[in-house]
């Protein structure tokens, strides 16, 4: 993984310097919240009603064992004991006090990690396929161009105040795992018939109150222009972006008002007079960064592990764990180990302070001090020998952290809604519960097959809830809370904004609308193969809203 | 209201000109933009300079290539968080090769100012107390190191990535 030089370590020591600064001038009152708020927002530090809320970044989702116990460190000493991972590779504590966040930072910092841009309207944390490096359908690992991007956004003069936030994401392999076309640019990269590496860029991807599938502005952009091409689309967003109105301020309203045709060319036009000299990526820059990420000397072992087999013969739940949380590692012998966030009954994405030490000791002995963050709100061991998975599972079981459920109906993403969230129309937390613990994370789940539900708690859309195959959102209408249903949506390469099925559902009836909605697609797909997204695709909604607000009792017309 | 250049509090010998006062035979003067392009011809038959000073908005992006001979050319953040000056800044300088002294006016922060010097301003009208205080006490916050060129003298290549800068001068917080 990266890892700071003298250079990086000054900048972030510095960095911490001037927010401490800043914070003392907002307690003294010589800064207004008004002054003070886009330099806190551009160190991470929201204001909630009740307290302040500090997101750190896992820039593109990579951390070692140091880092994660120095999280854990920062949520006993800090915090409430817990952590919650979120949507976007951070980490959210939400009860620090103003005058220790400095002091955070300066701890982060010790083990270089910040909370830089992890709002405000700026660059926010790249994010990346948590996956890297370790996908066998990878085209090159991603996490170099996110660093570059990273460090090259960072208190970039130009791109401080942009008119919102500003979101890229990184994809190396065939499968998106990092949803790039919700984000403002997504960056897939490619090789062209020559075998020279590059990305197909998308611009104006976003979710919020108007969803927006990002839209191809370059097939194929060279690996060396990345830096000059992303610093034009900026430029012109920055320019031409709206100012007059929050909710139309990001790229995505621009793209729509302009039409892709127009923005593509200003985008070309203003691409074509940069200085290349400053800013095309030298080969011998990406070879550098490139060898952080080099895989670690993985001592070859045998594809299969008998020790794992004999366990799958008579640990059913092991064997469960086995097929939901497993993935194949590139190299043979190895496999790739999700830590599910979402034990049945509990608020997604949270971790208590032990559990992540956990993880930590997990990743020394076993995964070569690596984990992952993932956006589906996951921990990921990267490079787990085979034949240690029984004990990484009996560990991992020890402290909660076994659920068997990765990518399955309970793999559940929720923003924190009502219960701590300011914006929210409604509870989604609880709903997540309710849903997991009807579905659970055994046999009836398993049945179901791989299905991604995701629940926000208002139109902002934090729980990604357009993107998910059920999509859930919790709105307020004449003092109830309701539920509004979308199905079909989806956050790869195949992404699509989910279609509305018809009325929303009261708290009490939406986990039976799921149901209802399950039912019908195992009634109706092709073979156990056929996914709940693939049956969408083949039906269309008619089915399902027929179930549920013909058939069916429960709904709330 | 004070003006600040990198070296120090300096004396403004410009005159802002509102749009209906004539412009005096003799003296510096600033006009708008609006101003500058209606009376372009009869403003540069004038011996002594004009300078333009322009509001963030469309129009603004659309001239500042009328801009680039200006001997100076003063940029207005309504608010500091309207980024645009930003752009318009690096512009001027960068791809229109503005020689002239680049001024900041309107809402001109402290923690704003490094910023606007890394985009090529050298130049700011400073009404704000706290940031007339921190400037009088030689105070620039932020970091000395960069991870990206920008559109400003005084800065030096560092380390092994091209677009890495220091200061020159090592500024203290
Ligand atoms: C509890 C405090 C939070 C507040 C006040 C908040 C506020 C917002 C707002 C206002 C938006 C809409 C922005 C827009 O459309 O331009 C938004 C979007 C978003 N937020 Fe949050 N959020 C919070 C927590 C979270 C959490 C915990 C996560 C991650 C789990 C998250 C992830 C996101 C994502 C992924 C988006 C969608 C961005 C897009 O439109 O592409 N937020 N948030
Ligand atoms: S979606 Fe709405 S309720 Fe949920 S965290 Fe975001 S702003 Fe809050």
């Amino acid at each position: 993984m990266y890892h700071y030089d003298d250079f990086d370590q000054a900048f972030v020591a510095a960095r911490v310097a001037q927010f401490r600064d800043q914070v003392a001038r907002r307690l003294s009152g010589e800064l207004t919240e008004e002054q003070f708020r886009p330099h806190r927002l551009m160190n991470g530090l929201y204001l909630q009603l009740h307290s302040y809320m500090l997101r750190v970044a896992v820039p593109y989702g990579t951390l070692n064992a140091r880092q994660m116990r120095k999280l854990a460190d920062i949520a006993r000493a800090y915090d409430r004991g817990y952590g919650h991972f979120t949507t976007r590779q951070n980490i959210q504590y939400n009860w620090p006090a103003l005058k220790h966040v400095p002091d955070i930072l300066a701890e982060l910092a010790a083990v270089e990690m910040h909370a830089i841009q992890t709002s405000g309207n700026c660059i926010r944390n790249v994010t990346a396929d948590h996956f890297a490096g370790v996908a066998h359908d990878e085209i090159a690992d991603p996490r170099p161009y996110a660093e570059i991007l990273r460090q090259w956004s960072s208190l970039h003069p130009e791109f401080s105040f942009l008119p919102r936030k500003f979101k890229i994401a990184v994809n190396g392999a065939a499968h998106d795992r990092a949803v790039i076309q919700a984000h403002d640019i997504g960056l897939q990269i490619v090789r062209d018939e020559a075998g020279e590496l590059g990305f197909t860029v998308y611009v104006g991807g976003g979710l919020g109150r108007s969803p927006f599938i990002g839209r191809k502005v370059r097939e194929f952009l060279p690996e060396r222009d990345l830096l000059g091409y992303v610093e034009a689309i900026l430029r012109v967003y920055n320019l031409e972006g709206r100012r007059d109105n929050k909710f139309k301020a990001r790229i995505k309203i621009l793209l729509h008002e302009k039409t892709l045709e127009t923005l593509k060319d200003e985008i070309e036009a203003e691409f074509a007079e940069r200085d290349a000299t400053l800013l095309d990526l030298p080969q011998s820059e990406v070879a550098r960064v490139a060898a952080f990420f080099a895989p670690p000397a993985l001592e070859p072992k045998k594809p299969g592990s008998d020790r794992v087999e004999r366990r799958k013969g008579k640990d059913a739940r092991f064997a469960s764990f086995f097929a939901a949380n497993v993935t194949a590692h590139k190299q043979p012998g190895y496999v790739v180990v999700t830590v599910s966030l979402k034990p049945i009954g509990a608020p997604p994405g949270d971790a208590s302070a032990d559990q992540m030490d956990a993880v930590a000791d997990l990743a020394e002995d076993y995964s070569h001090d690596e984990i992952r963050v993932s956006h589906e709100q996951n921990l990921i061991l990267p490079h787990v020998a085979l034949d240690d998975l029984p004990a990484v599972y009996d560990r991992l079981a020890s402290v909660g952290l076994a659920t068997p459920n990765a990518g399955q109906i309970s793999d559940i993403i929720a923003c924190p809604g009502l219960d701590y969230c300011t914006l929210a129309t409604a509870r989604s937390i609880p709903v997540a519960e309710r849903i997991a613990q009807k579905f659970g994370d055994g046999a009836k789940a398993k049945a179901v097959g791989p299905l991604k539900i995701k629940i926000s708690g208002c139109i902002n859309a934090c729980g990604h809830h357009h993107v998910g195959h059920i999509g859930i959102l919790g709105l307020e209408r004449a003092g109830e809370e309701t539920y509004q249903i979308t199905l079909g949506g989806s956050g790869d390469e195949t992404a699509a904004i989910g279609q509305i099925v018809g009325p929303g559902f009261s708290s009490e009836n939406v986990v039976g609308a799921v149901e209802t909605l399950v039912e019908t697609y195992m009634g109706l797909r092709t073979s156990e193969a056929e996914t709940f997204l693939d049956a969408f695709r083949r039906v269309g909604l008619a089915p399902f809203k027929e179930a549920l607000y013909e058939r069916s009792a429960g709904s709330d017309i | 209201m004070a003006l600040w250049r990198t070296g120090g509090f300096a004396e403004d010998s410009w005159t802002r000109l509102a749009d209906d006062t004539p412009a005096p035979a003799e003296g510096a003067v600033v006009v708008s933009l609006r101003r500058w392009l209606a009376e372009r011809e009869a403003l540069s038959q004038r011996k002594a300079p004009v300078g333009v000073s322009v509001e963030a908005g469309a129009d603004a992006q659309a001239h500042l290539s009328d801009l680039a001979d200006r001997p100076l050319v003063a940029l207005a953040f309504a608010k500091f968080a309207d980024g645009r000056a930003f752009s318009y800044a690096r512009l001027l300088r960068d791809r229109h090769g503005f020689k002239g002294e680049l001024r900041a006016a309107g809402d001109v922060l402290i923690d704003e100012i490094p910023l606007m010097l890394r985009c090529g301003f050298d130049a700011f009208d400073v009404t704000d107390a706290p940031t007339l205080a921190a400037l009088e006490a030689g105070r620039l916050p932020g970091p000395a190191l960069h991870y990206q060129p920008a559109s400003v003298a005084g800065e030096r290549p560092a380390g092994s990535r091209p677009w890495l800068r220091a200061d020159i001068s090592q500024r203290k917080l």
